[in-house]
């Protein structure tokens, strides 16, 4: 069952054409991840899923509707983004961040509720950033400011998410972190999870699809087993690799050899 | 904006009496600063004039004994400044707090992006040329300012602009540069219209001084309702704070949010240039002291900065008016004399973080 089904997609910034002629479905309750190089339109399809860029041509539908005949929070309450790197610079609370993400379910002049606060309460248990709740935003680690973002998506309480880079310039321990919250996620409450992501590696081990980009153009898709071959990764990345199964994971891992 | 973690913390729950306690201490000042002044007039006869122009009441209230010239003081000349005061400082703050919320940029104040300027700009061509249409009872004078003040925040804005962004530099830069560029024409004009180098001084380090009940009353009005009105937007600031792209995602229409929040901004800074002149840097301090205190929430920030930014106002028109008694300092002068070096404390601080 198809969640979101991308038909004919152009899209590009000024005249240059970044995605060309996309198509592709996301299937219900699945967790899958963009991989290609950079400029190789990852961050562009997150952006263009979450209705923040329009298409120059085709169409997103969402659950079989055209994603423009959605009201905006209408669409929020089921699609939550999470940005590459978002930098808060001003002091709020752990707390009020999440709370944000309460904003599509409430009209102009209506306060947060017990109700809305049990939901928040709820996203930064299953993010574990509830003991971080009184903190003041700026003053928390990047890891744990990537998961109270994560838990502001959850507050929406969305039925996809998307993630771009939603490992990048965190530490291994806290991208595992992450990640393992997104498996979580998607086991636990059949969420849609897009990551758009560089580490191929981690890609292969949480994801049940990859997509493989290369200049705004899918060359591959399909399970990691399917994807992650030598004869692709030589293809987009240019690059010779070794690939071995990881005995402890059971995963998929490459290496690169020509160094 | 991470300061040195010294902060109070602050209960959503205590923002009503954070509200109630500042309206409070705005009263008084008011009333305290009615009573002083180069004119000594005892308090308790400051409260018996003021008493005695309140209807029904007044019919209790004899003030027989006090010389005509201690009414005149206080109902024309002190009450309506003290008020105006109050009404210009709010304003400023205000939009100060909600353009550095709306450019994410901690220097944005209507002085310093040359939004003040613009309104003084439109003011003076109304003044000059004699325009006079009113409209809803708004001056031409005001309407003029507020048409002035919209182009010169778009033009600043869309010079500032680089790769949709609006960073610190460019936007002091354009801001700075079109501010001045039009206080120098509007100079001009002053000077060749009407040779009084006074008024002009006093126009551009803006004044409280003599404008009695009439302006007061005609932008009370649609100051207090713009203020209002922007305190909807609150939500919306707060989520803008965390990106556009954030903002987007929960359903914020940005490029909507952000216009109106332009132009409530631009209109209630316009409304009180077009009385008092341009007074500068209010609406950069204010916001930042109140931020440094209640934290970032757009609802206690916005209207918390308004009624300090009173206080603050009236408090410098007291320094302005008594310092060199009998004779007056433009009020501007005063709010530049704190606000000069607080801004280059800002400066230096978004320099380091940057």
């Amino acid at each position: 069952m198809s969640v979101i089904d991308v038909k004919d997609l152009q899209f590009g910034y000024r005249s240059e054409k970044v995605i060309d002629d996309l198509s592709f479905m996301i299937n219900r309750a699945s967790l899958v991840s963009l991989i290609g190089p950079n400029g190789s339109g990852k961050s562009t399809i997150i952006k263009l899923l979450s209705n923040i860029y329009r298409p120059w041509k085709g169409k997103i539908f969402l659950e079989g509707q055209d994603i423009n005949s959605y009201k905006r929070k209408e669409l929020a309450r089921k699609i939550a983004l999470v940005p590459q790197n978002t930098i808060i610079n001003y002091e709020f609370t752990v707390e009020d961040i999440v709370l944000m993400g309460r904003y599509p379910h409430k009209k102009r002049f209506q306060r947060e509720d017990e109700e809305d606060l049990r939901i928040a309460h709820r996203a930064m248990e299953d993010t574990n950033t509830l003991h971080l709740k009184d903190k003041i935003v700026t003053e928390i680690s990047g890891g744990e400011r990537q998961r109270v973002i994560i838990a502001k998506a959850l507050a929406q309480n969305p039925s996809i998410i998307l993630l771009d880079e939603p490992t990048a310039h965190l530490d291994l321990n806290h991208q595992i972190e992450v990640l393992n919250l997104l498996r979580n996620l998607n086991k636990e409450k059949g969420t849609t999870i897009i990551i758009a992501i560089h580490d191929i590696n981690l890609a292969t081990i949480y994801s049940d699809e990859i997509f493989m980009l290369s200049s705004g153009k899918i060359v591959d898709k399909g399970r990691p087993e399917e994807v992650i071959t030598k004869g692709n990764i030589e293809f987009v990345y240019n690059l010779e690799v070794a690939i071995d199964r990881n005995k402890y994971t059971n995963s998929l891992s490459i290496t690169p050899i020509n160094i | 904006m991470s300061k040195d973690g010294i902060k109070l913390k602050i209960n959503k729950k205590r923002y009503g009496l954070i509200i109630l306690v500042l309206s409070l201490v705005l009263v008084l000042s008011i009333g305290f600063f009615s009573v002083i002044g180069t004119a000594n007039i005892r308090p308790l006869d400051v409260l018996r004039i003021v008493l005695s122009k309140m209807p029904i009441i007044n019919k209790h209230i004899e003030i027989e004994d006090l010389p005509d010239s201690y009414e005149a003081i206080i109902w024309t000349i002190r009450l309506p400044r003290v008020l105006l005061g109050v009404l210009v400082g709010a304003s400023l703050s205000m939009a100060g707090a909600a353009f550095q919320g709306l450019f994410k940029n901690p220097m944005a104040d209507p002085y310093v992006i040359g939004i003040s300027s613009g309104a003084a700009f439109g003011a003076t061509i109304a003044i000059v040329f004699g325009i006079n249409i009113s409209i809803l009872n708004i001056s031409s004078i005001s309407i003029f300012a507020f048409i002035g003040a919209l182009a010169a925040v778009f033009l600043v804005v869309n010079m500032a602009r680089f790769n949709h962004k609006i960073p610190t530099t460019t936007l002091l830069l354009s801001g700075i540069a079109t501010g001045q560029f039009l206080t120098a024409i509007m100079s001009l004009f002053m000077v060749m219209n009407s040779k009084d180098l006074a008024k002009i001084v006093y126009w551009t380090m803006g004044t409280l001084a003599g404008k009695g009940w009439k302006p007061l009353v005609s932008i009370s009005i649609p100051s207090i309702i713009s203020m209002v009105l922007m305190n909807f937007f609150v939500k919306d600031l707060n989520i803008l704070l965390t990106g556009e792209e954030s903002a987007q995602s929960l359903g914020v229409d940005v490029e909507r949010v952000k216009t109106y929040i332009l132009i409530l901004g631009t209109f209630m800074v316009s409304m009180s240039v077009s009385i008092s002149g341009i007074i500068g840097f209010v609406g950069l301090i204010i916001p930042h002291m109140v931020r440094l205190v209640l934290g970032a929430d757009h609802k206690i920030l916005l209207p918390a900065s308004a009624l300090v930014g009173g206080i603050f106002m009236i408090s410098a028109d007291l320094v302005a008016r008594t310092v060199i008694s009998p004779m007056e300092l433009p009020v501007g002068i005063i709010t530049a004399l704190f606000g000069g070096p607080f801004f280059l404390y800002l400066l230096r601080a978004s320099r380091k973080q940057a």
